[in-house]
């Protein structure tokens, strides 16, 4: 952003004044709720509302620091390098997780409207204002073994290096900052606290695919157990949205589930025979057997869907005596996709 | 204008256990005077567990599916979310990178095909709204849904990644949805404002953590219900199937009883044209829509 002299000094003159704050062409008055909360001292947490002046070059870190020098100094949060890439000052506005220091408030007034809500990234886990808890996200950042494992000589006499092929294959996910914007975003983890979430498993790619480290095997493995792993991303995609550094965590999620399958680590069960069987469907018909692979997958298990599949049959839904399957649906040409299975598919369970 | 003409993926759920989706869609195209020539050839997308398996298959598949939409010379229309991100999704890489583009290509060319990036894939919400035009819409109807309080449930493939979607939703925010919201109001129905709208139902964990489908089915229900909606709408079949079957089990996990109709996008438009009773198919849902049974 390129300003003219006068703006340059009319903004430094009157940093803290609201009135005499340069009045480029769009500032725009904005209702900023705030939630509140000491765990020391209160029940429950409430909201403040302050009216403020923004600018169109105000980020939403401006906003924070104005609220805390003009309005209320116990007002606490976080804040450090003020260049994206600390990651201390990431919180929620109207639900959507930002980096303070990197979102200009009025992209937001256009998204929300005027009233922004400052709210820290997981409400349960709020110890003072907008500043977290973020234990339980270093516990899962340590467990996936976030270090290169490798045995190494402590006097080399020629570099490591990595071929730029390599180095494309870690998909930008060493970018990450742990500023804990897809972790707290993820519905998954919300529900399931065991669930490591998309930041640590952004975290088990970034060091499994990385050549010089010898721990990758143990890295498949933890990632592949269920309750914990992969298999428990609900694929909602709300991380790639969340996410200020465009890491895009679900690409690497889905990248560790083909590694698994490709150096034979994924073990048989409900999860990976239900990514399995959509081939044996889709062999078959062309389409999903969706019974099938429900049977399928769950073996045994399939009677806890009995309930539910007795409510499908009675609206018609399912065909439980069609056994010769004249109700199921064939793609035209299937032929040709039985080939492209046969010439494409690598992987095996 | 001259008549709107798609290719129609249907995807494997409207062809099984939502047939109601594929007749009501049908329907609302037919009053519309829309044309949607049925993609026969396609194969199931993968629904987002294929790619995991063997992501090179899935490409591959989706890839195909498309080639048969560029022989017509036609827009691909999806009525699935799921659907729409792994068609829109294999576009996007194919398109981007020419080095896997090549690799898809030497496999469509054994079965005599050739990906070439011409057909647009658009799901079937964002077509209506921005191809045919709400206003549109608004003229066609003949029972105004104005004694119900709809609750739009957007799903999450349709929104998520916003990068992927932005030019076939017209740049929909994922943050803030509002094109199903416009299209309730163009049908002079009353739009449910609550927080779980855009967010996930859990069908894709059904099986391996029904624990945290059922959260998430649940939650979002609920979060309708106390926002006084009398139905949830939808344009992902896969939501719709998840919501509307399990609201027992969803019901008991969270200690309160469930019970509210989860209908098809096109449903709804079908029973705001007018359309006959047998393709809105409601006796198809399991949460039975009784405020529109005569």
């Amino acid at each position: 952003m390129i300003h003219t002299e006068e703006e340059v000094i009319k903004e430094v003159l009157h940093l803290n004044e609201e009135e005499h704050r340069p009045d480029f062409a769009h500032t725009r008055k904005v209702k900023v709720k705030v939630f509140r909360f000491n765990v020391e001292t209160d029940y429950l947490p409430y909201y403040k509302t302050y009216e403020m002046k923004v600018s169109k070059d105000e980020l939403i870190l401006d906003l924070l620091n104005r609220i805390k020098w003009e309005h209320d100094g116990s007002f606490s949060y976080r804040r450090s390098c003020r260049h994206g890439i600390c990651g201390a000052c990431a919180i929620k506005v109207n639900g959507k997780a930002v980096l303070a220091c990197k979102e200009n408030a009025q992209d937001l007034v256009k998204i929300f409207g005027n009233e922004l809500v400052f709210e820290p990234q997981s409400q349960k886990r709020a110890v003072k204002d907008m500043i977290i808890d973020k234990s339980d996200f270093w516990e899962k950042h340590a467990a996936v073994k976030p270090y290169v494992e490798a045995t190494v000589d402590p006097r080399p006499t020629k570099e490591t290096l990595m071929t730029p092929t390599k180095a494309e294959q870690f998909l930008e996910s060493d970018y990450c900052i742990q500023c804990g914007a897809c972790h707290y975003s993820c519905p998954a983890l919300e529900v399931n606290e065991d669930y490591l979430g998309p930041a640590a498993l952004v975290s088990a790619y970034r060091f499994t695919i990385d050549p010089r480290d010898e721990a990758s095997e143990e890295r498949l493995e933890l990632t592949s157990q269920m309750g914990i792993g992969v298999w428990d991303c609900v694929k909602c995609n709300e991380c790639v949205e969340a996410c200020p550094k465009e890491i895009n965590p679900i690409e690497k999620i889905t990248k560790l589930h083909n590694m698994q399958f490709e150096q034979g680590i994924a073990k048989r069960n409900v999860a990976t025979k239900h990514a399995e069987g959509f081939v044996r469907s889709i062999k078959k018909y062309g389409y999903l057997d969706e019974q099938d692979i429900v049977m399928y997958s769950e073996g045994l298990g399939v009677v806890k869907h009995m309930s539910e599949a007795i409510k499908m049959i009675k609206a018609g839904k399912i065909h439980p005596f069609d056994v010769m399957k004249k109700k199921m649906p064939r793609s035209k040409n299937l032929d040709e996709i039985q080939k492209l299975i046969k010439i494409t598919q690598t992987n095996k369970l | 204008m001259s008549k709107l003409r798609y290719a129609l993926y249907t995807g494997c759920t409207a062809r099984e256990s939502t047939p109601e989706l594929l007749s009501s869609t049908m329907a609302v195209a037919d009053k519309l005077g829309i044309e949607l020539i049925l993609l026969d050839e396609a194969s199931c997308c993968g629904a987002s567990h294929l790619q995991d398996f063997d992501e090179m298959l899935a490409y591959t598949l989706n890839a195909r599916n498309i080639c048969y939409a560029e022989k017509m010379g036609l827009k691909l229309v999806t009525i699935c979310n799921t659907c729409q991100l792994n068609t829109a999704m294999t576009k996007h890489q194919l398109d981007k990178d020419p080095e896997l583009k090549e690799k898809v290509n030497a496999k469509l060319a054994e079965v005599g095909l050739e990906y070439k990036g011409t057909s647009e894939v658009q799901h079937f919400l964002y077509a209506l709204i921005q191809d045919y035009g709400l206003d549109k819409v608004r003229e066609k109807v003949v029972t105004p849904l104005s004694d119900f309080n709809i609750a739009p449930f957007y799903g999450c493939h349709n929104i998520r990644p916003s990068e992927l979607h932005e030019h076939s939703t017209g740049g929909e925010n994922p943050y803030n949805p509002t094109s199903l919201d416009s299209l309730i109001e163009a049908l002079e129905g009353n739009t449910v404002d609550y927080e779980s709208k855009n967010k996930c139902c859990g069908f894709h964990v059904d099986l391996q953590a029904p624990q945290t489908s059922n959260a998430l089915t649940g939650t979002a229900l609920l979060d309708a219900i106390d926002n006084n909606a009398d139905m949830i709408v939808t344009p992902c079949p896969l939501c719709q199937l998840n919501m509307d079957l399990k609201q027992h089990s969803a019901g008991k996990q969270l200690g309160r009883d469930i019970e509210l109709p989860v209908l098809h996008m096109p449903q709804m438009v079908a029973l705001a044209l007018g359309c006959d009773e047998k393709s809105i198919g409601l006796k198809y849902n399991v949460t039975k829509a009784t405020q529109f049974s005569k």
